[in-house]
């Protein structure tokens, strides 16, 4: 069988070299924000922002290395469909904790 | 006969093309079901933030939560995940064993990821700590249900998926589901990395 519509997928032109970086970059940015909150070496403010910050870059690493999202034409309408998608959940989550924060503080 | 040749060609071809077309609106269509998936899993974590710290006198996040424990749980989604990978690398070059090999062990990986899942939450609940204890409770065990309930589906997929192309072989439409439920595994260990980060590690700081 023909192995042409599976590589012309935006989404799957990976390789063995991005799968192991991804890998090893993401067992980095898992390994830190563990070791910090299990160390406790940090001040819990700069243990919260550092495991966010990890968090973030990782999900970006997946993005990138696994599901071989970028801003090829191929990839387009991915990324434009989950810019979309982000945007509904930031308004879904933002206005959720403000909502909910402000009553909190009006009640007490 | 000339015709007929041109004319078998041609059919031939835009198959291909067809095929082509078909497999990139598969795949576009399920990206499009994993992003409203996505906006569930939002509003699950939205709950999570706003309910999490109210213990209701229950037990905390410090106390319940065994961070080696959870360790070991997201090394094994975290393998699953790059052994998945290299099982699209091996559809890509069309080695059946190699990728029947590969789901085998990103099936077992799977597995052992759900089992510990399971394994937490009896201990949970067999403690006296289930979801009825308090609204940190109730909402983690829905976030961080919902993600196993995920997996597990994940899991079923993929040992249909085993049969698939044990038994036709890696036709186009076995190869475009393969490529779909890499993008639903890749995906849940995407959601996986806000679980552990946002529900574990800042509950347990």
């Amino acid at each position: 069988m023909s192995q042409v519509p599976i590589d012309s997928i935006g989404v799957s032109r990976g390789s063995l070299r991005s799968y192991l970086t991804g890998f090893v970059l993401s067992l980095i940015l898992t390994a830190i924000p563990f070791a910090l909150v299990m160390s406790a070496a940090w001040s819990p403010g700069a243990t919260l922002a550092a495991i966010f910050g990890a968090g973030i870059v990782q999900i970006l690493v997946h993005l990138h290395y696994f599901l071989h999202l970028d801003t090829s034409s191929a990839a387009r309408w991915n990324v434009l469909a989950m810019i979309f998608t982000l945007l509904i959940m930031i308004l879904f989550v933002g206005g959720t904790l403000w909502i909910m924060y402000t009553l909190n503080y009006r009640m007490m | 006969m000339m015709t007929t040749d041109a004319s078998t060609i041609g059919t031939a071809h835009n198959e291909e093309v067809e095929y082509s077309d078909t497999v990139a609106m598969q795949t576009f269509g399920f990206w499009l079901y994993l992003m409203s998936d996505l906006i569930i899993f939002a509003t699950l974590f939205a709950t999570f933030v706003v309910l999490g710290r109210n213990y209701a006198n229950g037990p905390t996040g410090k106390e319940l939560f065994d961070l080696p424990y959870l360790l070991g749980e997201t090394l094994f989604l975290l393998f699953s995940s790059v052994t998945y990978g290299l099982v699209m690398l091996a559809v890509r070059d069309g080695r059946k064993k190699w990728v029947l090999t590969g789901l085998a062990v990103t099936f077992l990986l799977g597995l052992g990821f759900v089992s510990m899942e399971v394994n937490e939450f009896y201990g949970m609940v067999a403690e006296g700590h289930g979801p009825d204890i308090s609204a940190f409770l109730s909402s983690f065990f829905t976030l961080v249900g919902t993600h196993g309930t995920h997996v597990t589906f994940g899991l079923i997929w993929m040992v249909v998926m085993m049969g698939q192309v044990a038994v036709k072989g890696l036709t186009i439409p076995v190869q475009s589901r393969l490529m779909r439920l890499s993008m639903f595994w890749h995906f849940l260990d995407i959601i996986w990395i806000g679980i552990f980060s946002i529900v574990y590690l800042m509950g347990v700081v």
